[in-house]
């Protein structure tokens, strides 16, 4: 099994000893034999064994002779050749493999002619060729020459799984791990076994498949939103388990060898967990990501998103050369020059006096690393001298600022994943685990059974049914009374040690829901685990790129800990007055009241705000971006940036585990806190962000707030009560997964993976649409059309997802959850 | 000696209706049923064990230890589930006690409830037999007029309903995990052994999978005595059992006879083999077992001495074939039926069955090699003990059995490069040799 301490087992471990090929090894009862022997080194080849998954014994490579006592104290062999991947381990038993028992040899190298009677010989064109373990085995365990001289089965090839996920039935050894992988992990049992003998098949709900004339699965296969045979956001979790090539992924299909690519290891930059994963590259072109291993973080598995979507850093709008504006347009120029006239373009946009005092301030968002987002606030606090700085290009509070800098940063490592997998009740808040924690809901299902789950959200998803959640029902808005109110059940449950309280970056959305999940942590003795979406969130909270909190947890406003930080950064003081959220430094530049904006990893379609105006408002705009966004293409100054596989840095991930990540690509690219760093020296300021281990250094020196020095818990608030009065609708609404994120921009593959945007309410809401079959959800700014599903939620809300095809909610409704929305019926 | 038959469970089979309640119930049945619910649960387990009854769905295992391998009550359900999927080739022994008998297998089943502590029975009927499913839905609607069947019955306290599912036609369900899962709504393949179904079985519940012929000789037993049982069969073969006699044998059918008697007996009971022809090769239970010849007709057919000679008693289906049958042919076919049910799980059997298929395919039609024999056997090799359930191993037996017995015949085919064999001369029926029909199933 794939071990998930993330501390040393305090118990005592039954352990039993056998010998295996002469060698005599103990370990933990229970433990299968193939496990065992891999302890001391000895490697029984296999297909259908994965340790993450349960035993098939299905391909029956793994034999080896099995002797064991029996009652008598007398050694007794089996009379047959067993499956180690089956069989556990007895004390006193004697295990002898390929290597020493002539038997498991010939049985090993049976069973391996068996597999390849019907494999196809088409290595050469095979993605797997070179990595194949059927390829490799064969070499060391099969005949030279195939005595095969019949006809091989033969499919049509490939079948489409999904718009990602090709299946190359006649490669198939059967061996059942992608089907135990949906069953058992994902919990998206989309694909199966069919038909039977040497005509057995992995298919999906498709009569053609089936192949039973005029037979065909009764009832609605696609209950499923997606309409699509196999939407799964972990599906390429079988492509990289699949023992052959008979998975392969649309994206890479064809695309290269094995032997000609470079792996990298890296760490994903699309969500909060921080999976480890290998990028493999050719040529400084990326051809695939695949999970890498790493036991107390994302085990075996990544989703579909962390997998596939790489390609939008390398679009043809990537930014390559500084940009300056001349005459309304923007030319490439040398970096020298596009330094000075950026910063000749602050200083004169903020060189007011008196009523035409203008500051400026810094945008930030969720794709910077721990060292950009220090840069970024340290660029703002000594440079420009203001705390108008916010990565939060979201919905964000002061209650949420006061919360973070409470009880997130600068508190190390918190709730861990093994911690949450081993809770034995999970209270979820402004948070769906499928959607918005990727890896995160992998290790809730794997306690599916053992762990109670509640979710406070206005309907059950299908990802939260399928972790056997609870409804506690809220419009969004409401979920601190919620929380208040919560049923007993549920209160009693999270009063187990070991309880945890989930609460995601959606909570911001909801007047009073830190106060009121403080309070249920404190009276039931649960845990809270702060999960954003984003993959810079909790190292921008770290890094004090908010405009409340300086490094580490302390607070901006307090005397005390801001001369303590200017002590150790070498200034004199740093800036006192308060600083602006996003919204607000939008608003104020809309208004005229900022100078100058520097924005760094922010999508305008993601602000609520009018980005448009404030970026008219602001005399000067500098953008730092690795792509033409909107924000660079308004800019006067455009300084390009490394994505992240072509620099280090490093993403703090929600459990506070430090995620660093090496070069995978080196190019001439620079890191955001590089570029600010040679910018700062244009006012002849050593920021000492020119470097990771620079950055990292500073951090380290600074250390966590005191106390003292942390700003005060959020204090409980009455959660909002909008009232929707006819013809209206509160706003619920979160991302997808797989949506139209700028990070999965070029990957069309994936983005057919993703869930048809749907509007959802409950029968009673839509009764006052008429018989509408779609439904307009619109607000002053805009309205979004969708397809009406009734589904079983809150009354007099209306659910549409936040950045998915035919639904750009901040950016053509301009609003958040808890909004009302008029709503409007469509037949 | 003479030879008698003794016709226990197919008693009833020749009298007017002897599938109704009352022709049974006139033949002294569900008197052993009022009589076992006067006994301790304990006694009927114990009884059973006494009696040695052998599971006589082919394996032979004792049932009443299997009946005791239950953990005990800890209050939640536990179930009995009949296995009456009798698919192999030549088995015909449990279609026809559900179709003449059916209540001697319900009786069974209600006795066996109790002892076991079972309320809820199940009965998974190979779906084919659609005939029978209607007997038995039929049977099990009197059984519940009657009162033998539901709530409290006979005053006894005890209840019992049972179900009879028919299955959905594959051979695999018969093996009992897979019979499980079939039930249960799933794909049917073989489960992963342990946990047994004695501990989790149907729905993770513990189990006793018995045949039909095993669960409808327990009323019997309880009627007439574990001595009465214990006279008939062998030292460790006891009681009597259903011997089905098909192939070139003038008066085919079911014989119910002690364990232990021989082919030589039974063909005496049947009249010999066909007119004019002479034994040349039989299966003593079905064709999962080696073949026998000629010199095995006066091997006693019980579970050890079968065994000893090389085969399995099986579920004693005797499938008889003259000199006028090819072997080579014969077990062809068998080949194709293993290829045609494999379940598709494992390797071995998946893919074995497959190339061997193949390669007796071309040596049948002339067009095999010396080493196609030879491969046969390597091929077999690599099944037989390997696969993950007892139907790789059972595809084998023929092959290895007659290669072993009738090399020269395969040689025969190879060197004439066609079969030596007029097929009509062994066909029962108006026969011509046709070209050879395209496999049915891909």
């Amino acid at each position: 099994m794939t071990a998930t301490a993330d501390k040393p087992a305090a118990a005592v471990v039954d352990t039993v000893t056998l010998t295996i090929d002469g060698t005599e090894v103990s370990v933990p009862k229970g433990t299968l034999i193939i496990r065992a022997a891999e302890q001391v080194g000895i490697e029984i080849p296999r297909f259908c064994d994965h340790p993450a998954l349960k035993p098939a014994g299905a391909c029956r490579q793994c034999l080896v002779d099995v002797a064991s006592p029996g009652p008598d104290g007398n050694l007794r062999a089996f009379p047959k050749p067993q499956a180690s991947c089956t069989m556990t381990v007895t004390e006193g038993m004697v295990v002898n493999t390929q290597h020493t028992s002539e038997e498991a040899d010939r049985a090993q190298k049976g069973v391996m002619e068996l597999l390849l009677i019907n494999h196809p010989l088409d290595c050469p064109v095979c993605d797997k060729g070179g990595e194949c373990p059927l390829q490799n085995q064969a070499m060391s365990h099969g005949r030279p020459e195939s005595r095969f001289v019949d006809v091989k089965r033969v499919f049509e090839k490939p079948l489409a799984l999904s718009s990602e996920i090709l299946l190359d039935r006649e490669r198939c050894v059967l061996c059942q791990r992608c089907t135990r992988f949906s069953k058992e992990i994902a919990g998206d049992a989309f694909i199966d076994l069919q038909n039977r003998g040497a005509q057995q098949q992995i298919g999906t709900f498709d009569e053609d498949v089936l192949d039973f004339d005029g037979y065909r699965p009764v009832g609605a296969a696609t209950v499923d939103e997606a309409g699509k045979a196999f939407s799964s956001y972990y599906s390429g979790n079988t492509v990289q388990i699949c023992p052959v090539g008979a998975l392969t992924s649309a994206a890479y299909r064809f695309r290269s060898r094995p032997f000609d690519l470079v792996s990298s290891p890296s760490i994903s930059e699309h969500d909060s967990s921080g999976s480890a994963i290998r990028i493999d590259h050719r040529r400084g072109k990326i051809l695939r990501r695949l999970a890498d291993n790493d036991p107390v973080v994302n085990e075996d598995w990544i989703s579909d998103k962390d997998r596939f979507a790489f390609a939008w850093q390398n679009l043809s709008d990537r930014l390559t050369r500084p940009m300056v504006r001349k005459d309304g347009d923007l030319v490439e120029v040398s970096w020298p020059e596009a330094l000075a006239a950026a910063a000749a373009g602050i200083k004169a946009a903020t060189s007011g006096e008196g009523d035409d005092a203008r500051g400026a301030a810094v945008l930030t968002g969720g794709r910077v690393t721990l060292e950009d987002a220090y840069a970024f606030q340290k660029f703002a606090r000594v440079v420009l001298g203001t705390n108008d700085v916010d990565s939060r290009a979201r919905a964000a509070s002061d209650e949420e600022q006061a919360f973070l800098g409470s009880q997130v940063a600068g508190t190390g490592l918190g709730v861990t994943f093994g911690e949450l997998e081993k809770a034995p009740a999970v209270l979820l808040v402004g948070f769906e685990a499928e959607d918005e924690g990727g890896v995160v809901f992998l290790r809730l299902r794997k306690s599916l059974g053992r762990q109670r789950v509640a979710t406070v959200a206005p309907f059950l998803t299908r990802g939260a049914e399928k972790l056997g959640a609870t409804l506690v029902p809220a419009a969004p808005g409401r979920e601190a009374a919620a929380l208040a109110d919560l049923p007993a059940d549920v209160r009693d449950a999270l009063a187990q040690p070991g309880a945890v309280v989930v609460l995601g970056e959606r909570v911001a959305e909801a007047p009073g829901a830190f106060a009121a999940a403080l309070e249920v942590a404190s009276s039931t003795g649960a845990r809270l685990a702060w999960i954003p979406r984003r993959a810079g969130e909790r190292g921008a909270v770290e890094a004090g790129a908010l405009p409340g909190l300086l490094p580490g947890g302390r607070t901006a406003t307090l005397k005390g800990p801001r001369d303590a930080v200017a002590k150790a950064w070498g200034v004199d003081a740093l800036p006192a007055a308060k600083g602006r959220d996003t919204a607000g430094i939008l608003a104020a530049a809309a208004e005229g009241a900022i100078g100058a904006l520097v924005v760094g990893g922010v999508s305008a379609s993601d602000l609520t705000g009018d980005v448009a105006a404030a970026l008219e408002g602001a005399g000067f705009v500098v953008s730092l971006e690795v792509r033409r966004s909107e924000i660079a293409e308004a800019a006067d100054v455009v300084l390009p940036v490394a994505p992240p596989s072509e620099k280090s840095g490093t993403f703090v991930n929600w459990e506070g585990r430090l995620r660093s990540f090496a070069t995978a690509i080196r190019t001439d690219a620079m890191s955001d806190h590089r570029v600010l760093d040679l910018l700062a020296r244009e006012w002849g300021v050593e920021l000492g962000t020119g470097t990771v281990e620079a950055v990292n250094a500073e951090l380290a020196a600074l250390g966590a707030a005191s106390d003292a020095e942390r700003p005060a818990a959020p204090k409980a608030k009455a959660a909002r009560n909008p009232r929707a009065k006819k013809g209206t609708a509160v706003l619920a609404t979160w991302h997808q997964l797989v949506d139209e994120g700028a990070l999965q921009d070029g990957e069309p593959y994936l983005a057919g993976t993703g869930r048809v945007a749907v509007a959802r309410m409950s029968a009673a809401t839509a009764a006052a649409l008429g018989d509408a079959v779609s439904v307009e959800v619109s607000t002053e700014a805009g309205a979004i059309e969708l397809p009406l599903v009734v589904t079983d939620m809150v009354d007099g809300v209306v659910w549409v997802p936040v950045k998915s095809p035919g639904s750009w909610v901040a950016r053509d409704l301009r609003v958040a959850a808890g909004a009302v929305v008029s709503v409007k019926g469509a037949a | 000696m003479t030879v008698t038959l003794t016709p226990v469970l197919s008693a009833t089979w020749g009298s007017d209706k002897s599938w109704s309640l009352d022709t049974y119930t006139e033949a002294g049945g569900y008197a052993p049923l009022k009589k076992a619910l006067g006994m301790a649960p304990g006694d009927l387990v114990q009884a059973v064990k006494d009696s040695g009854l052998r599971g006589r769905g082919g394996a032979g295992f004792p049932t009443g230890m299997k009946w005791g391998f239950l953990p005990p009550d800890d209050g939640g359900p536990r179930y009995l589930v009949v296995n009456a999927d009798e698919s192999e080739p030549g088995t015909c022994k449990d279609i026809p006690t559900m179709m003449s008998a059916p209540h001697a297998l319900i009786e069974g089943v209600i006795i066996t409830s109790f002892a076991i502590g079972c309320n809820h029975a199940f009965i998974y009927l190979r779906g084919e037999v659609v005939h029978v499913y209607r007997r038995l839905l039929q049977a099990v609607r009197e059984a519940y007029e009657a009162g033998h069947l539901g709530k409290n019955i006979h005053g006894s306290g005890f209840d019992l309903d049972v179900t009879v599912h028919a299955g959905a036609g594959a051979y695999i369900c018969g093996e009992e995990t897979a019979l499980l899962d079939s039930l249960e709504g799933r794909r049917g393949q073989p489960r992963l052994k342990p946990p047994f179904p004695a501990v989790a079985g149907l729905y993770a519940r513990p189990t006793v999978v018995n045949n039909v012929e095993s669960v409808a000789s327990v009323p019997a037993i309880v009627d007439k005595g574990v001595e009465w049982f214990t006279a008939m069969g062998t030292e460790r073969s006891k009681g009597m059992g259903l011997f089905s006699l098909s192939g070139h044998v003038t008066r085919p059918g079911q014989y119910e006879a002690p364990l232990g008697i021989t082919l030589r007996e039974l063909l005496e009971l049947a009249g010999g083999i066909r007119e004019g022809h002479e034994l040349k090769f039989w299966t003593p239970g079905g064709s999962s077992t080696p073949i026998f010849t000629q010199d095995h007709l006066d091997t006693p057919l019980d579970y050890e001495s079968v065994g000893a000679a090389g085969s399995m008693l099986g579920t004693r289906a005797l499938q008889l074939f003259d000199e006028t049958t090819c072997v080579v042919r014969a077990v062809t076919r068998w080949t194709e039926f293993y290829k045609h049910e494999s379940c598709g799980k494992c390797t071995p059997c998946r893919e074995g069955t497959y190339w061997l298929t193949q390669i007796l395919k071309r040596i049948e039609a002339g067009r095999g090699t010396q080493a196609d024999i030879q491969q046969l056997l390597d091929t077999c090799d690599s099944i037989a003990g390997r696969s993950f359930c007892a139907l790789g191993d059972g595809a084998t037996s023929s092959i290895i059995s007659s290669v072993t017995l009738f090399r020269e015949e395969y040689e025969a085919h190879v060197e004439q490069g066609g079969c030596p064999f007029d097929h009509a001369a062994s066909a029962l029926f108006e026969y011509s040799d046709t070209p050879a029909t395209e496999e049915a199933h891909a």
